[in-house]
């Protein structure tokens, strides 16, 4: 008989969940497992909503489990340490992202680079090493290996910090993997959401010159005044577009709806590179003639692995680097959803879990 | 200096009066009609030969100095998909020192690209004709201008794919010319002179010697030819991009004449290779001539499972739209896919398949003329041949119907002198 989900670990846990395809998020008993030798134990504090928890929630990928309680930009106070923990301890204010597991034998993850095991468990909606079903941060705690939480240095505000351990590292891997980072270069940020935003204060600290990409011609001011953008590209205005070609060393593409590539390969050098770090669900044309006439590159990104997003929050740290945030309570979650389908956010909802989930 | 003539259906030829303005004796013409009977389903391409006068005159055998064209020969132009006719014929001339910079060759091989097929085709739109293509050339040097410093009449020399640059963008200045925005085809281009730039189906070319390149005098004369499109295509990139050292496992997508040398200088570097095909009948000569260490069938799905995950990069050679997403996943965390084949057509992808593994879709065109001469000094140091098939100048477009097929072990190379043009 399958238990349910309120039995099958021995600590009670309180969260919100979505139940069926709605998307529709209401409050779920259920439970987590005690806080084993390897564990922390976090007291919930701030979750972020992420894009891609609304896709979850509405089973836009068709793979979500239901009940699902999403959430994977959790910053919480740690509650519990398992006794192979020692340099955490209880109070400490740390952070859980995407990730709550792996193999940890393979190539990846012995490279630090846990986000590319084939094994990997994310934070909601995937298997654990128990069989039962991950849930994530819309909820009072969360139990994770120790190898999956990071620190969160002091100085950084936490609700506006929460953002960081999704859409943060998602924009910080690749441009420290793809060489996205030298000094005097320029970069484009193609789309201005939660990830575009962040990605335009990382390349400014990176010493970027930086370029907004985007449709709608609003987004400048914000881009210029509010983000420290050095510029900005209405991507429907084909004569600027064409007298900005070759211009740029590499672009950050965070649209998650489908685009045309062609146009953004021309605004790239020779030997210019275009990262994806948004997932379109349906296929994008690519005319390969600019590969191999400018001798362009087109890269994927997923997340990040541990260690660099330990290191991406002590680099936020240093440059004051947070995501710009509205917190809402629990019980707005639902007109979050909503709004964020519409892309009406500026430009991460944060639930303040702590203060306003309740049994 | 171009003129086009046709309509003369009734049989004679065409004569114009000689050009006035030259004073070279090579640039008096006449026009010579080649029968090529026509069918329905005949290709829209046919080649013909013009000579010089006088020694036509006195009956010999047109003389060195010819040249073999693709024409349109469709009425009204390709863009009106008109019938193919007959060819009447002709005016080119011939080439001269123009500059004294420049280097005659006298061509004695050239090899047949995939893309010579795209371009007499006019698969990209961009066709002038009359063309004579072909960028794969291996020839000697015949006269010099007054200050050339590289070659000396007798050198073997090669001719690649591009014979001219802006010499001042950073490109250039960085020694990878092949990447002017500015650079001027071999081929169906136009030179700094405004003419038409001509290729290699000839038995003579003129080209300014910083884009004639050294042969080696070890290394066979007609198995350098398809190295200087086919061999630099595969050689460039993997020094660019960082895979030449030994270990690599390497994919080879397509085994045509790009493909063929992937294989073989893949292993030249000390690497794993495995090739992709679509179909078996390619295994054999693959593994047992060729060297490769692993055979795939793309269509073969339990196989190509097995082989998920495994590659560190993959060499793309297919000239043909294709699609992206069963080779993505042939490749390691951080592996790249290297387009080389030129495609008349866009591809498509998920982005899923590039995120997941973090792999990289790249691209890479030709090598500069620096990488082209290494390559020949490692080929000629390690013994890497090409493997062809030496053809005479008048099966040409029989040849150009068996690539199109992919009936070719691996490269058809014109033997053109050879060919008493």
């Amino acid at each position: 008989m399958v238990q349910s989900q309120e039995e099958e670990h021995p600590r009670k846990a309180f969260g919100w969940a979505a139940r069926d395809t709605s998307g529709v998020l209401s409050p779920f008993n259920f439970s987590r497992r005690t806080n084993g030798a390897d564990d922390v134990t976090l007291k919930i504090l701030y979750c972020g909503i992420c894009h891609s928890d609304l896709h979850a929630v509405r089973n836009d990928w068709r793979n979500t489990v239901y009940p699902i309680v999403p959430g994977h930009e959790i910053i919480g106070a740690v509650t519990e340490v398992g006794t192979n923990v020692t340099d955490l301890k209880v109070g400490d204010i740390t952070g859980v992202g995407c990730l709550v597991g792996a193999c940890h034998t393979c190539e990846s993850c012995e490279g630090d680079q846990e986000n590319y095991c084939h094994r990997l468990i994310l934070t909601y909606n995937s298997v654990d090493r128990d069989g039962t079903v991950t849930y994530g941060g819309y909820s009072d705690h969360i139990v994770v290996p120790r190898r999956y939480a990071v620190r969160v240095p002091q100085g950084l505000p936490l609700a506006a910090a929460a953002p960081l351990l999704c859409a943060g590292i998602t924009v910080y891997s690749p441009m420290k993997h793809y060489a996205m980072t030298e000094p005097g270069r320029h970069l484009g940020v193609v789309g201005l959401g939660g990830l575009g935003h962040v990605a335009v204060k990382m390349a400014k600290a990176f010493g970027l010159k930086v370029t907004v990409i985007s449709t709608s011609p609003a987004k400048e001011k914000e881009a210029i005044q509010g983000l420290g953008a050095d510029d900005f590209l209405v991507s429907r205005d084909p004569e600027k577009m064409k007298a900005s070609a070759s211009t740029m060393d590499y672009i950050i593409d965070t649209v998650s709806a489908v685009h045309s590539l062609e146009p953004l390969l021309a605004l790239l050098k020779l030997n210019g590179k275009l990262v994806m770090v948004g997932a379109p669900d349906k296929p994008l044309s690519l005319n390969t003639h600019p590969l191999l006439f400018g001798r362009k590159a087109i890269g994927g990104s997923m997340i990040g692995g541990m260690k660099e997003t330990q290191e991406m929050m002590d680099f936020c740290c240093k440059h004051n680097i947070t995501a710009d945030v509205e917190v809402i309570n629990m019980d707005y979650v639902n007109t979050a959803m909503d709004r964020l389908a519409k892309s009406d956010v500026k430009y991460r909802f944060v639930i303040d879990v702590a203060n306003s989930l309740s049994n | 200096m171009l003129e086009a003539g046709f309509g003369c259906s009734d049989g004679s030829s065409d004569l114009p009066s000689p050009p006035t303005a030259l004073t070279e004796k090579r640039l008096h013409y006449r026009l010579y009609k080649m029968h090529h009977p026509m069918e329905a389903n005949e290709p829209t391409t046919a080649v013909i030969q013009i000579a010089e006068p006088k020694e036509a005159e006195e009956g010999r055998a047109p003389s060195l100095l010819s040249r073999w064209a693709a024409l349109n020969l469709q009425e009204g132009g390709p863009s009106q998909g008109g019938q193919p006719r007959m060819p009447q014929g002709c005016l080119l001339p011939l080439p001269s020192i123009s500059g004294p910079e420049d280097v005659i060759v006298k061509v004695i091989y050239c090899g047949i690209c995939h893309t010579d097929l795209h371009q007499v085709r006019n698969d990209f739109n961009a066709s002038k004709y009359p063309m004579v293509p072909g960028h794969e050339v291996v020839g000697e040097v015949i006269e010099v201008g007054s200050a050339v410093t590289k070659f000396s009449v007798g050198d073997k020399v090669g001719v690649g794919c591009i014979i001219g640059s802006c010499s001042s963008c950073s490109s250039c200045q960085s020694n990878i010319e092949q990447y002017c925005t500015k650079k001027i085809w071999t081929y169906n281009d136009v030179y700094h002179d405004g003419k038409p730039t001509q290729g290699g189906f000839a038995t003579t070319m003129v080209v300014n010697q910083k884009f004639v390149l050294h042969v080696p005098n070890n290394l066979p004369p007609e198995q350098v030819a398809p190295l200087l499109c086919a061999g630099i295509t595969v050689y460039s990139p993997l020094k660019h991009f960082g895979l030449s050292q030994s270990g690599l496992r390497c994919g080879i997508l397509g085994l045509g004449g790009v493909g063929h040398m992937g294989v073989k200088i893949a292993k030249a570097f000390g690497h794993h290779v495995t090739v992709i095909s679509s179909s078996e009948k390619k295994k054999k000569e693959a593994m047992e001539h060729l060297g490769a260490d692993a055979y795939l069938v793309s269509s073969d799905q339990a196989k190509m499972q097995e082989a998920a995950d495994s590659l560190d990069y993959i060499i793309d050679t297919i000239p043909a739209v294709h699609p992206l997403e069963p080779y993505l996943s042939l490749l390691k965390v951080n592996g790249r896919i290297i387009m080389v084949g030129v495609i008349p057509g866009p591809l498509q992808f998920v982005t899923p398949m590039i995120m997941l593994g973090r792999r990289s879709i790249s691209g890479s065109f030709i090598g500069s003329m620096e990488e082209t001469e290494e390559l020949l000094k490692f080929c000629a140091d390690r013994g890497v041949s090409s493997t062809i098939e030496i053809v005479k100048m008048d099966y040409v477009n029989k040849a150009m119907e068996r690539l199109e097929k992919n009936d070719v072990r691996y490269r058809f190379v014109i033997d053109v002198a050879g060919s008493n043009l």
